[in-house]
């Protein structure tokens, strides 16, 4: 049977890899590639890749370093960031990637999600949802690298993404976002059980707990960045991933 | 070489990488020359059942692919859909399929204990190998392989049924007869494992 995936999800600034906190103060990890090739070494389940200044920048995807990154990349990858029109997608899908993350356009262009799931089917559309809760408990979409708020709600955003044809929901807490102290569950208990498709839980994962406490909350998968690139309480760069024995022990 | 029937549908970058990543040189065309100078092919595919079939019909491909694989025996691995498009048909629309394999294409039906269970089947998964055959006769140990689709296929007999994969049901995720295998997992994005299954399509399927 399956397990729940455990996925890296990792940010591209420029041409070189950073880690946020609540989105914010990006710390340089290392060059892409061969961030890569160690995920790959690792047998990683899947890989996101989150282009965090396309959309702000005004910029389409670096399908160059994409290209170089899929050629080393021999899980499914996820891509995210400036993607705008159909033509996005199709060079994306010709270099290797097969899951195209929305976010920015999946609010101000949604006809866009019906297009790509119709070319490329459904399990390629994932949208991704970037969630703040207010001083008042009260959940709010924000898109544009988390800058723009939309009034949205996540659970009502998620429903009606899911009718338009995405496959996947991938939730990120921006509270959360680096801090490594656990997901926010509710926040994920909420929209997993308003959706038939599966749910990825992104935010706040500091230890392989973490991950087993989102799918218990209902995810399907568990991304997480800090985790598996920072070591000890200086947050020194190395990169991890859990072994199948631990991830199997672990995992509801 | 190698070459991926490019009717429209598929990943055809990373199917290619990974071959290359093999050793091997895969090539996707849509031209029917080239198709015919293949010495192994590969069927992709995924989305919807009917919308590969008709774009598969309307690149003329069908009859040219059907011909080398039928008569010419030429060497074809599909792939998810391209898989399920061996079949006779699929519950999830009315096209009829290129009928390779005596199997069909179903809907998942879950009892009341695997209700719970997600669709589609996304993540990685195992395979339990049934019978003997060059695609599967080497692979890795603890193989496991990257799994996304809503409808499976199911043979009848067990004649071609390489390899089965358990998911709320038991699925065919293998079949295989002769020159004609196809896999419904993705090997093009199943490190080391998918790896070594396309190695044995591209020097031991014959």
């Amino acid at each position: 049977m399956i397990r729940p995936r455990v996925i890296p999800c990792m940010l591209l600034k420029g041409e070189g890899l950073v880690k946020t906190v609540k989105f914010k103060d990006p710390k340089y990890l290392g060059d892409p590639i061969n961030i890569v090739r160690i995920f790959n070494d690792k047998e990683v389940d899947e890989l996101i890749f989150l282009d965090i200044l396309a959309t702000t920048e005004n910029r389409r995807p670096n399908f160059e370093l994409l290209g170089k990154i899929t050629s080393e990349c021999f899980m499914p990858l996820g891509y995210g960031g400036g993607i705008r029109d159909m033509d996005d997608i199709k060079k994306l899908l010709g270099i290797g990637v097969e899951k195209f993350v929305l976010n920015t356009s999946a609010v101000e262009n949604p006809s866009l999600v019906r297009a790509a799931a119709d070319h490329a089917g459904s399990q390629a559309v994932v949208i991704s949802i970037d969630v703040k809760k207010s001083l008042f408990g009260k959940y709010e979409v924000f898109t544009r690298a988390g800058k723009k708020g939309t009034g949205l709600d996540p659970v009502k955003f998620a429903v009606d993404m899911e009718q338009q044809g995405a496959g996947e929901i991938f939730v990120n807490s921006i509270d959360r976002d680096g801090t490594m102290e656990g997901y926010d569950l509710e926040l994920i208990r909420r929209v997993a059980e308003s959706v038939t498709v599966p749910v990825v839980a992104c935010g706040g994962a500091g230890n392989i707990q973490h991950l087993a406490e989102a799918v218990k909350a209902g995810a399907s998968a568990a991304a997480a960045g800090s985790m598996f690139v920072f070591q000890g309480p200086l947050h020194g760069v190395l990169i991890s991933y859990p072994t199948q024995d631990e991830l199997k022990k672990v995992m509801p | 070489m190698i070459v991926i029937v490019d009717y429209g549908v598929g990943n055809l970058g990373s199917i290619k990488n990974m071959f290359k990543k093999a050793g091997f040189k895969a090539e996707p065309s849509s031209d029917p020359a080239v198709i015919r100078g293949a010495d192994k092919l590969i069927l992709p595919g995924v989305g919807a059942f009917d919308a590969a079939m008709r774009k598969f019909r309307e690149t003329g491909l069908v009859p040219v692919v059907g011909e080398l694989v039928l008569e010419k025996k030429v060497p074809v691995l599909g792939l998810c859909v391209g898989l399920q498009l061996m079949t006779r048909g699929s519950e999830e629309g009315t096209e009829a399929g290129l009928g390779w394999f005596d199997a069909e294409t179903i809907r998942f039906k879950f009892d009341a204990e695997h209700a719970h269970l997600k669709i589609p089947h996304m993540g990685w998964n195992e395979i339990h190998v049934r019978r003997q055959h060059p695609l599967v006769d080497e692979l890795l140990a603890d193989s496991r392989f990257y799994f996304v689709h809503s409808f499976h296929v199911v043979a009848k007999g067990t004649e071609a049924v390489l390899a089965e994969t358990e998911y709320g049901v038991t699925i065919h995720s293998i079949l295989g007869k002769g020159n004609i295998v196809g896999a419904q997992f993705h090997p093009e994005k199943s490190h080391k494992f998918g790896l070594q299954l396309l190695k044995n399509f591209a020097e031991r399927v014959s």
